[in-house]
């Protein structure tokens, strides 16, 4: 039988790999792959403590995470796409326009 | 072994698997390829967890609906630069040292939380107390979230559009 921790464990390791990615990866929307990754594993948290609290809050909370994410990632996707006309460029590590 | 056993850690090895291919391929159109496997995998997931209509949710909105945007996204911006984008990385070692930091950090508090609750039996059908919950208690989220949507969708196409 799969317990609660094993979901959790699960969530954790996912959510590393993100973080990961967000923080190696040079252009924009290799980041914004990993933020996905981070706010997914997020989702499986909450359904598992849904499941194995018998709560629906946590499924009508995943509902509302993945909406907002789906609008998080068109506006994000929208910025990246208005700065490659700019820039030319989705470096992250270039777009430092407003560095002192 | 029950069923539920070997799904999990079927589904559990390709999660991890798919999620490592998306931070490490230096293909950026892989990456989306893999991150649509790890999302499907994540629904899969929720099905083990008797949630179907997460699953659903989680096909639609996420694996249909996101990746298709980033493919879109990926798209445009190659066409403009006209050449592929290599996506490549850099800290490895740092990055690596932080996410294992991180993920120690969440073990160890998973190790001392009090976690033994057994699952309770066959859950009943949700769908039916989520559609509830979403016009009762849920109401004005529900309306702040389509709020958020228009806004999004009006944002958006402010700044992805071109110069007139």
């Amino acid at each position: 039988m799969i317990g609660l921790s094993a979901y959790l464990v699960l969530a954790a390791l996912v959510f590393s790999i993100g973080l990961f990615g967000v923080l190696t990866r040079r252009n924009a929307v290799g980041i914004l792959l990993g933020i996905e990754l981070m706010l997914n594993a997020v989702n499986i948290n909450l359904v598992a403590f849904a499941r194995f609290n018998g709560d629906l809050t946590g499924l009508i909370f995943t509902l509302f995470t993945i909406s907002i994410t789906v609008a998080e990632v068109a506006v994000g996707l929208a910025i990246v796409i208005a700065i490659f006309r700019v820039r030319r460029t989705v470096e992250a590590d270039r777009l430092d326009l407003l560095r002192g | 072994m029950t069923l539920e056993t070997v799904g999990f850690w079927v589904v559990a090895v390709v999660l991890l698997a798919s999620s490592l291919a998306v931070v490490l391929t230096p293909n950026l159109f892989h990456a989306v390829l893999y991150l649509a496997a790890a999302l499907v995998a994540t629904g899969a997931i929720f099905l083990l967890l008797e949630q179907p209509f997460l699953f659903a949710v989680q096909l639609l909105l996420y694996a249909g609906g996101v990746v298709t945007i980033v493919v879109f996204a990926i798209m445009l911006t190659e066409r403009l630069v006209g050449e592929r984008i290599r996506q490549t990385s850099r800290h490895l070692i740092n990055g690596a040292i932080v996410a294992a930091a991180v993920f120690a950090g969440i073990a160890g508090f998973l190790l001392q939380a009090p976690l033994a609750t057994p699952r309770p039996g066959p859950a009943p059908d949700a769908t039916v107390a989520i559609g509830r919950a979403l016009v009762g208690p849920f109401a004005v989220t529900l309306e702040l979230l389509a709020v958020l949507l228009v806004t999004a969708l009006l944002g958006a196409l402010y700044f992805a559009r071109g110069e007139e």
